[in-house]
Parts: structure tokens; sequence; C-alpha cells
């Protein structure tokens, strides 16, 4: 047999960063490639998930990678039965996620096709009751963790508790709520899922069709024929224009311009028309400000509610493009327009056969649609949002019982080991006696510390060892836009010269300077016209992509959030370079050619 | 204008006329008349080319010229072919004929450089690209070279190729009527053709264009290597571009009356010949006259040096692509799958790792 050199390294030959050698260490031994399993470990083609985890992540982040791709994997493999595809196998690697998805056995996929028809089926045919059950079942999970909360020990139990009897001390509910909390969030992840891969699969046969009918369509015209344009998503963006048009309006233009967010609305009060404006805004912020200004997968993610200083920067951009003479509302009627005369002028190309076929696929692709989309609000942004809000109060609850220094030191230790310290908090409560974790966490916290930020500090490797002859999972074609042929563009990308080849993920050519960004927290750097670059993008950058003149990412499918926004802006957009934002830095001047999904470095 | 049985101007060319005006004439006609840009003009009507042949017993004469011709003996239809060329030039117009094209050339303006083309009938075309193979007179100025031109026009019906063409199929060479279109000369700043499918794939989706400085008969005659662009039809989105070379234009003398052949100076040779502003346009231009002849189309427009940016592109003929339209169909597909069934065959096989 011809044995040919890997594409790609193995994961045993990867070194650790220096001074972080000991990175194992904080993350669970069924998430690291384990030396005695290497043999089999190197036969699988696993390739970088920098789409959703583009940074290392702390130890209790990972509860997020493992809930998200746990129940990824149970719908294909034990609801739905998805003939040919099982779920995503996953790994971690110097910090970083590796997904290697699992394929149906050949011979058993036939048996699945009529337990996936039957139950599958009955999603599609029921999809509207089903989504709004789903929707129901979401907002009583996300009350569910409104309600949860945190209290220090008291010094004794409360009398009437003691003397009604009850027989139980208050660690009993703080364990409770802790668990409570972390079943939510893995319900929530279940949720997540319900619906999401049906709705890919269906707009997958929609693509294929399409494309087999036009197979030099772009992949953006596809999408534009059943993307909505009153997607939830769009929402928090859109209530932000609102209020600076209504800030104008109200003539305070110069209050909202004074000093802090505090100082601000203190301006507003204290201005005529002010509490009109401030009944808007508080109106505003529930639910839409439970947006984050990351993806949700990251104890670091910023959430608009928490962080009122993120979403009025925002509103004093959108004012003084008003005050510019810009439109700043989205234009949904000519969007809405415009999907409907590509869909028309494209099926007039057809013949009529395939102008029927047509109708049926795209009806129910705009039926499925809007979930893909809009689950992002209610999972990502709203419910995770609180999920962690509920996890920072009891982070800051412990910091107080003096087990760490800062309030989010916490998220240094990973969700059992969190636990571990209830027990010890609890204990000592009990006996009197003194906390072991007051002495034995800061130091670890600090040393692990230390690890994540070498692991960020270095970019990940984009696959390991030999992919197969073709990727056929269809989850990973659609999600990560991970095809035979991105893989051999990582492969070369070293070698290549100063073009990169990504995706044409949103029309047009721009020339600009680059402003690269690795997170969220440096959107704050960006200046007016220049071409973002990064890892991914996240829909809630959307009030950046106002001041930005392209955007270009490392990994992302026709799906991926960043491709669907930048469409939504009229932004060129070359997404799944593979290594963009570490060949191209910030000051470059590059050009995004969003028709053929080329970037060039002009001169550096 | 003074329309006449003999002329009939562009904007008054109704359906009914078309056999009388030709396809490139009433192809001109039915543009102006739904509101796209194309220069103006008027055709000389297949009746006066009628009148012309009835005033001097042309009929018989032709007649007996192919009398003894041996279709498989290409000398002897050279021989005839040219005899009634020389018969037709060497008449003056009938008067009444005469005297209409000289009043419908003389409304368009003092001396009004234009170009002379046959405009054949439909019977005659054994395909569309034959066509252009009929004679075109470009930057004509003044009544007597309009005359003459027109007369030339009619003289081209018996070129040895178009002779030995209806004589192999068997098509009644009285039969077959000429008119000819005169129409106001463009001072073509860039110029060439749009065909609204990929003519190398046939793809729908696809609007191709060959554009080069000067005027279109340099792309179409295929003397330069013309910028090629592809542009998606319905994003209406330019896809591919290659600048080349352009050596050569071909531009109007006004003072010599005729288009004369020039190099390009190195600074333009190998920049593109349109923004891509007006790369749009000529696409826009060209997915509208599909639209309105419900077929795909092979269009030749210009931009007009001397017009206004946004009123500059101009419509210089459009007509039914005859390649991948007279295609047989591929075998109909067995059928397509639908439903639950799609879905399934999508999961097995998605199509990003079909080959």
């Amino acid at each position: 047999m011809d044995v040919k050199a890997s594409l790609f390294p193995s994961a045993y030959d990867v070194p650790a960063p220096q001074g972080a050698e000991d990175w194992k260490s904080i993350y669970p031994y069924y998430m690291q490639f384990q030396p005695s399993r290497r043999e089999t470990e190197d036969q699988k083609f696993w390739f970088c998930n920098s789409q959703h985890w583009p940074t290392p992540f702390k130890p209790f982040d990972c509860v997020m990678v493992e809930f998200a791709t746990k129940c990824l994997g149970q719908y294909n493999t034990r609801h739905l039965l998805v003939p040919p595809a099982n779920g995503v196998d996953y790994r971690i690697l110097n910090g970083y996620v590796y997904f290697s998805p699992i394929g149906v056995e050949p011979s058993k996929i036939e048996a699945r096709i009529p337990e996936f028809l039957d139950r599958a089926g009955h999603y599609y045919q029921n999809w509207d009751s089903l989504l709004a059950n789903w929707k129901k079942k979401v907002l009583a999970t996300i009350d569910e963790l409104n309600a949860l909360s945190f209290e220090a020990l008291p010094d004794v139990v409360d009398a009437e508790k003691v003397k009604g009897g009850v027989g139980l001390d208050p660690t009993t509910d703080l364990f409770a709520t802790y668990d409570k909390a972390i079943h939510l969030c893995y319900v929530t992840w279940q949720y997540h899922f319900e619906f999401l891969n049906l709705g890919y699969a269906a707009y997958l046969d929609f693509f294929g069709f399409v494309k087999e009918q036009f197979p030099s369509i772009p992949d953006q015209a596809i999408a534009k024929m059943v993307q909505g344009v009153d997607s939830e998503l769009f929402r928090p963006d859109d209530e932000l224009k609102k209020l600076a048009k209504l800030a104008v309006e109200l003539g305070l233009v110069d209050a909202l311009n004074t000093g802090s967010v505090d100082d601000a609305l203190a301006a507003v009060a204290a201005a005529p028309n002010g509490q009109k404006w401030l009944d808007a805004w508080k109106a505003s912020q529930d639910p839409w400000f439970n947006f984050t200004s990351g993806n949700g997968f990251y104890s670091s993610d910023k959430y608009w509610i928490d962080h009122l200083d993120i979403p009025m920067g925002y509103l004093r951009d959108y004012i003084q493009r008003l005050l510019d003479g810009d439109e700043i509302m989205r234009p949904t009627e000519k969007l809405l327009s415009e999907r409907d005369r590509i869909t028309a002028e494209y099926r007039e190309m057809m013949d009529e056969e395939a102008q029927a076929v047509f109708d049926g696929k795209l009806g129910l692709s705009r039926t499925v649609f809007p979930y893909v989309e809009d689950h992002n609000f209610y999972i990502e942004h709203w419910a995770l949002g609180v999920f962690w809000r509920k996890m920072r109060e009891l982070s800051q609850l412990l910091a107080d019982q003096g087990f760490w220094q800062n309030p989010d030191d916490m998220f240094y230790l990973n969700r059992n080991e969190v636990r571990d310290v209830l027990w010890d908090y609890s204990s000592a409560w009990a006996t009197g006696g003194e906390k072991a974790g007051t002495d034995y966490w800061p130091a670890e916290i600090e040393r692990r510390r230390k690890i994540v930020d070498t692991l960020a500090a270095q970019p990940p490797i984009p696959a390991l060892n030999n992919p197969p002859e073709v990727i056929t999972e269809p989850f990973t074609i659609m999600l990560w836009g991970i095809t035979s042929e991105s893989i051999q563009r990582w492969a070369q990308a070293d070698t290549a010269g100063d073009d990169l080849q990504g995706m044409a993920g949103s029309p047009g050519v721009v020339e600009g300077v680059a402003r690269v960004l690795r997170s969220p927290d440096q959107l704050g750097e960006l200046q007016k016209g220049e071409v973002l670059v990064t890892p991914v993008t996240a829909p809630s950058w959307a009030p950046v992509f106002g001041k930005i003149s392209a955007a270009v990412t490392d990994i992302g499918g026709m799906m991926s959030h960043a491709a669907i926004v930048c469409r939504e802006y009229g932004l060129p957009a070359v997404t799944g370079t593979g290594n963009a934002s570490s060949r191209i830095k910030t000051g470059m001047r590059v050009r995004v050619n969003g028709n053929d999904g080329t970037v060039t470095i002009l001169d550096e | 204008m003074g329309d006449n049985l003999y002329t009939l101007d562009f904007s008054n060319i109704g359906s009914a006329d078309h056999a009388r005006v030709g396809g490139k004439c009433a192809s001109l006609g039915e543009m102006t008349q739904a509101g796209v840009a194309v220069p103006p003009g008027f055709a000389v009507t297949t009746e006066a080319y009628s009148a012309m042949l009835d005033h001097h017993g042309l009929r018989d004469e032709i007649a007996r010229h192919l009398a003894g011709v041996d279709p498989e003996d290409l000398d002897s239809v050279d021989r005839a072919a040219q005899a009634i060329r020389i018969r037709i030039r060497s008449h003056r117009l009938p008067d009444e004929v005469e005297a209409g094209i000289r009043t419908a050339y003389a409304a368009m303006g003092e001396d009004m450089p234009v170009a002379v083309r046959s405009s054949a009938t439909a019977e005659d075309l054994p395909d569309a690209s034959f066509a252009g193979q009929q004679d075109t007179y470009l930057w004509v100025k003044g009544a007597d070279d309009v005359v003459s031109h027109v007369r030339d026009c009619w003289a081209s019906l018996y070129t040895t190729r178009a002779v030995a063409y209806r004589e192999k199929n068997n098509i009644p060479h009285i039969d077959v009527l000429m008119s000819v279109g005169v129409q106001k000369m463009v001072n073509a700043r860039a110029a060439g053709v749009a065909m609204t499918l990929d003519p190398g794939t046939g793809d729908r989706t696809r609007i191709v264009i060959d554009a080069s400085w000067g005027l279109g008969e340099m792309v179409v005659s295929g003397v330069v290597t013309p910028d090629n662009y592809s542009v998606e039809k319905v994003l209406e989105e330019i896809i591919d571009r290659k600048i080349s070379d352009k050596h050569v234009e071909l531009v109007g003398d006004a003072a010599a009356g005729e288009a004369v052949e020039r190099e390009v100076e190195d600074a333009r040779r190998k920049v593109p010949c349109l923004s891509d502003a007006e790369v749009l346009a000529v696409a826009r231009l060209a997915k509208r006259l599909e639209r309105q002849n419900k077929c795909p189309q092979d269009v030749e427009w210009a931009i007009d040096a001397d017009l206004p940016a946004g009123e500059n592109l101009l419509a210089l003929q459009s007509r039914p692509e005859t390649i991948w339209s007279q295609k047989k169909k591929d075998k109909p597909k067995s059928s397509y799958s639908t439903g639950m069934m799609s879905i399934v065959g999508t999961l097995n096989n998605p199509y990003g790792a079909r080959s």
C-alpha cells in the first residue's frame, strides 16, 4: 500500500507552546488526545473549529464545547437517525477545539432511512406548531435561569426554619441552585439543536438542486432567495437605530453625548422629553439587550445588558450618522423585493418541471430558514447570557469568600471543580473550620491564567492528519464550509503568494486598510472605512458593519453568521480564508474581492 | 419623418412591417419603440428593391445569368454572381425611390454621417451569422454616397457565397428581397458584443461581454482580442474580467467619409476600455433585450463619445443567440427527486461532495 505523508501534522507531534507545557492539566481527559489512543486518533481527520471557538478557552468554558457538540450529535445519532451522519467527535489541542465528523457505517445507512423519514418528516410537516412549542420551552427555561439566585451562607440558620422542622441548611439550596444552572444550560443546548440540523438539511437540499440547475450560481444568490428580512437576530441593532432616531427627534443629542452612560442617562432625564426616551430605552432592553458582542460560548462574553456602554457607543455612532444625513434603517421593503426579483429571475430560467420542484424546495427552505437565524438570539444571546450572568454572580460570591481575587476567576476552574469549591465552602461553614481553597486556588488560578494567555498568543493549526478523499458529512459542509477544496487551500496557505483564497461571502470589491481583531473586546479599535480581518465575526457585531468597508474571516461557510450579516449590510466579504488573520497585519492595504473570494495584500 | 412606400423611420416600424424591412431593421424598430437608446435612422424597404428590379427589368436579366450556372462549379457561380452585381450597380435608382431616400436622409440632419447596412429578410438566412457577412458601410456622408451604398447593399444579395447557398438549398433567387438600414453613425469610444449566455458553456446565468476601443467591427471580425467580462445575470455583478492588449481600433474619419483603422497608443492598449459601471450598464441593456425578445440575445452596442455619461450607451443590434438556443436540450432528467426522499439523497450525497 502506498503510504503518503500526512497533509497535516499528527496531534501527537504538535509541541505545546513554551510556557504552556502543562496545558493538558486544565482540561478534561476525554477531550484530550490520549497517548494510548494514538493509533486510532491518527487515523481520523480533525479540523480546528475556530469558527465557534476562535481563541483558547478557560476550563469552565469547556462546558459549552461539551454541551454544544454532544447535543449536535444526539439529534443525528439518536433522535432523528440522519442516515449517513452521526455526530462530531471533539478534542482539544493547545487550547483549540478540533472536530472530526463520525459517519455511519455504509451498511447501516439503509436501515436508518425509514426511521429518519418518520421522525424528520414529522418535524417538517408540523414545523410551525412544534416551533411554537419550542419557543415556549425556551422562554420557560430562560425564566427558570433568571429565577436562580446564589446567596452567601448566613452566620446561623434562620430560627424560623430551625423551629419549623425543616431539618436542612442553606448549603442544600446552594448545591441545588448550582446543579440546576448547569442542568438548564444543558437543556438549553439540547433545544438549540432540536430544529437546527433539520433546517440545514432542507436548505442543503434546496441548495444542491439550484446548483445543479445553475452550476455557476454564487452561493450568496441561493442564500438570498431564502433569507428573511425580519430575523429576530437583527432586532437588537434595529432597536438602537430606532432609539437613535427618537433621540434626534426629541432633541436629546447633546444629552446622550454627555460623558459615561450614567452621565448621559442623567442628562436625558433632566431634559424635556427625556422621560419618553428613557422609557423607550428601558423597553428595548428586555429582551433585546440580551445580546453578546461575542458568540455566547465564552465566559468573557460581554452582554449589552450588563455593559450598557457597548450599546451606548453604537447608539452614539448611529446618532452621528443620522446627523450626517445617512439613512441608517435597513431598507426592508427593498430587501424583500430584491429577494423576490432574484428568485423570480432564476426561476424563469428553469424548465417547467424544474420550476415545480424549485417551488416545493424553496417553500420548505423558507419555512425552516427563520429558525436557522432566529435560534441564535434565543439561545446564544438570551438564554446563555442569563446563564453566564448567574455564573458571574456565583464567581463574585466565592471571591467574596476569599477563594480568589478577581470577580471572574471562577472560570479558571472546570464545572466540577466549582462544585468542589462549593463543598469546601459549605463544609468549612458547617464545621466552623477553615476553607482549604482560599490557600489553594489563588496560586493555581495564576498558573492556569498563564497557560491560557500563552495558548492564546499562538494561532491554531487548521487541521490534523489526512483528510478523507471527499468530505461528505453534510453539516460539516454546511456549517463550516469545509470541503475537499477548502482543505487543500489550508494546506497550501503557507506557500501561497500575496493572494488569499476564500469564499465569495458577499459581493463587491473594496480596497482599504486592514484592522486585525482577535477578540470582540478589540472592536473599539476599529476606525471608519477599515477592512475588518478576524478569525470569525459574530452577528452581534452588526453595528460595526456601518463603520467598516469589508470583512475577511478565517473560517466560515455559506451560512456562517458572518456571511449572513455581511450580505444584509451590503458589504464585500471573503470568508473561510484559513489564515487571513495571521497573514494580514493591522495597517496593511488589502483588496477584498467578494465576487471571486480573493483577498490581495497590496502593500505592507 | 416623411415615411413613404420606400422608406420607414425606425420609430414607425410596426410588426406588420417586419417582412418589408428585414430582421435587422425590424429589431432596431422594436428597440426604438421600446425606449431602448438606439441611434436614429430609417429602413429602405424591400419595395424599394423591388421597384429597382422592376424598373430596369432586372428580374429577367438575373434569371438569364443564373440559367446556365452549375451549382457545383464555383467558378461559374462566381462569374454569374459578379455579372449580376455589376448589372445592379450600373443602374440609377428609380426616381421616386431615390427621392424617398434623399428625403429621409435629409431629415436626419445635414450631411449626417451614417452607417448603411443590409437588412436581409428572414427567408434568406441559413443562420444569423450569415447576415453579418453582408455589406456594411460605415461613416457614409452625403446623399449621393448614401444612395449609392444602398444600391451596393442590394448588390450584395448576389455575392458568390449567397448565390451558391441558394442554389444548393433550392431557394428561388428572385423571391429573396432585401431591405437596407440607414442609421446615424455612432462616434464609438468603445464598443462590442454582449451575449446573454456564456457562449462557451451555454450558461444562462451569465452575460458575457467583449469590448474594445472604437467601433465594434474590430471585435466582431476578430481583429483585436477584446476585453472580456462575465457578469452574473441576476445579481448583476462582474464575476470575471480579462483585460487584453487592444492594439488597433476602427474610428470614423469624417473628412474622408469612412471608418479608418488606426493603432491604439500605448497608454490605452492594456487598460480596460469600460468602467465597471459601464460593464454593468451593458449587461443590463442585454438583459433587458433578452427579456423583451423572450430568448437569449446577441447584442451589439457602443459607448458614444459625444453623449453625456449615463446616456451614452447605445444598442446597435439585437438578435437571437443561435448556437446554444438551437442545441437540443439534454435528454430530460429521469425526474427530479422531491420531498423527504430528496432530503435523504442530499444528506447521503451533499452538493459540496459531488464531483
